[in-house]
């Protein structure tokens, strides 16, 4: 399916995706199972995309709702043919106005289920909630639209049999969306976009703070992408980024979302990771950047979550807030074995004068890097030391 | 979800356990083999892990350049039958652990007298790239 980048006639599959959650709680509401109920969405969705350019709804919801009941029906018809089960159809309730349906939330809470794996449950959430077709949910994860269709499948059985999760706890949808935002293959759909668009929709309907923190968080990360990659689309570091180039529009909206979430004083991994990044963006640069207060932040993270992960962040500011003796003072707390730890000490050991050494880690770091990207930046970084540059 | 090649070649590894060539098994236990093979591939189409995956015919050749308009040199082969690559997958998994049981799975293949092969097989995991969302 392609998809015109800046049209927004409403037969894009960009505007006809927005309505697949309240499309759906419509379906549900008048009794269709998840399943079933789903499958007839996406089918109506793609029948949207193929014929409204042409001859567009004055009620496009209304429509999506009608083509999907159909469709649903029509599956169950033939599903009870095949089984000789008529009462399954005698059983669903007539069609009828279910005016301001709308239960997007619990949609986002049963697709990303506690049961399921957070790459199964980003898989569910992109279709069922972000509308988008299998195949490309597939392209985001860079494996065959058969497989994808596959896991998800096997998803929607898993929540079938587990029902929807007991507590109000959002934990696994703002993990699910944040592994969009991060692991996510760009297709024809903006992974990153799509992330931000589905935590928008999910802090717009809940007054969860880490909802908040996450939605704050993703946008601070990606205010800075036009400045992430060069022209050549090799990675550029933080502390090397044209910050002209940095979205202030993006940078703004998350610092306020940011706000008020730690206004309520419920704070969360999300919303510190978020208060990290915003005062990153708040530095005009590298070196203005008030280390101090991002090492306090760290501190809490480190309080909160335990994560060497966040202990090796830390470390990083602590290097830049009190010297490089400091900064290795603390990576000797952090395991070895802790993502990118070879490249912080690198880091470090380059900023104490010890060159050939920080080479070496470098190299070493460029072995141990999980991303294409991430090694041929580290390679270029031990071959910059070793040209004595 | 980390990406794995299981890649079955015998250039480094230990001889399997079950270690007689193929072309001496009966004709029962080749078929026996292949319809394992076959099932342990659909029972990952069927979970979402199978990405891809190509027997390699064993006819292959080395090939370098030999500079600008010049046809590149070709040799070979040269690899004695026991250090071909016979074949790979790629599979899509939840984590290095079920990468591991796939493969211990697959290693268990039936071969002479219908017991398990137990051969080795690699394993490497991708270098994964998709377009880097944070910098910190």
């Amino acid at each position: 399916m392609s998809e015109p980048a800046a049209s927004l006639d409403p037969g894009s599959a960009r505007v006809v995706r927005e309505f697949a959650p309240r499309v759906l709680s419509v379906l549900l509401a008048r009794g269709a199972d998840f399943s079933s109920a789903e499958d007839a969405v996406a089918e109506a969705l793609l029948q949207a995309v193929t014929t409204w350019a042409q001859d567009p709804p004055l009620d496009p919801q209304g429509w999506l709702v009608t083509t999907a009941w159909r469709r649903w029906v029509d599956g169950v018809r033939s599903a009870s043919a095949r089984t000789a089960r008529e009462e399954a159809l005698a059983l669903a309730p007539p069609p009828g106005d279910v005016p301001g349906t709308d239960d997007t939330l619990e949609l986002y809470r049963l697709c990303a289920h506690p049961a399921l794996s957070t790459a199964s449950a980003a898989a569910l959430v992109l279709r069922a909630v972000g509308g988008l077709t299998t195949r490309q949910v597939a392209d985001a994860f860079a494996v065959p639209e058969a497989t994808m269709a596959q896991r998800i499948s096997r998803a929607k059985r898993t929540v079938r049999e587990q029902g929807l999760p007991p507590s109000g706890s959002l934990t696994s949808v703002l993990r699910a969306l944040y592994l969009v935002f991060n692991e996510g293959h760009d297709g024809d759909v903006d992974l990153c976009e799509e992330a931000i668009r589905l935590a928008r929709e999910l802090h717009r309907r809940t007054a969860d703070e880490e909802a908040a923190g996450l939605l704050a968080l993703l946008l601070l990360h990606h205010a800075r992408r036009p400045a992430r990659t060069d022209e050549a689309g090799q990675l550029v570091p933080l502390d090397r980024q044209d910050r002209t180039r940095w979205r202030t529009d993006l940078a703004a909206e998350g610092v306020a979302v940011l706000q008020a979430a730690l206004a309520r004083e419920r704070r969360g991994e999300y919303q510190l990771q978020a208060a990290v990044a915003a005062l990153h963006c708040d530095a005009a640069t590298w070196e203005e950047t008030d280390w101090p207060q991002v090492v306090a932040w760290y501190d809490d993270l480190v309080a909160l979550t335990a994560s060497p992960v966040h202990a090796l962040g830390r470390v990083v500011a602590l290097g830049e807030a009190q010297g490089s003796a400091a900064g290795l003072a603390a990576l000797a707390a952090v395991p070895a074995d802790v993502p990118r730890r070879a490249a912080v000490e690198a880091r470090l050991r380059e900023a104490a004068g010890e060159r050939a050494v920080a080479a070496n880690l470098y190299a070493e770091a460029a072995r141990r890097a999980t991303r294409v990207r991430e090694r041929d930046h580290l390679v270029r970084e031990a071959a910059r030391l070793r040209q004595g540059r | 979800m980390p990406k794995y090649l299981l890649l079955k070649h015998y250039r480094g590894a230990p001889a399997a356990v079950n270690d007689v060539p193929m072309d001496r098994w009966t004709p029962q236990e080749v078929t026996d083999h292949i319809a394992y093979m076959r099932d342990w591939a659909a029972r990952l189409e069927a979970t979402g892990e199978f990405v891809d995956g190509q027997a390699l015919s064993p006819d292959g050749l080395w090939v370098r350049s030999d500079g600008e308009g010049r046809p590149p040199v070709t040799d070979g082969p040269f690899a004695e039958t026991k250090d071909l690559a016979a074949g790979w997958m790629i599979i899509d998994v939840e984590s290095r652990e079920r990468a591991i049981e796939l493969a211990g799975e697959l290693s268990a293949a039936p071969g002479a007298g219908g017991r398990p092969i137990h051969e080795w097989l690699e394993l490497r995991p991708f270098l994964d790239d998709p377009a880097p969302a944070t910098d910190e």
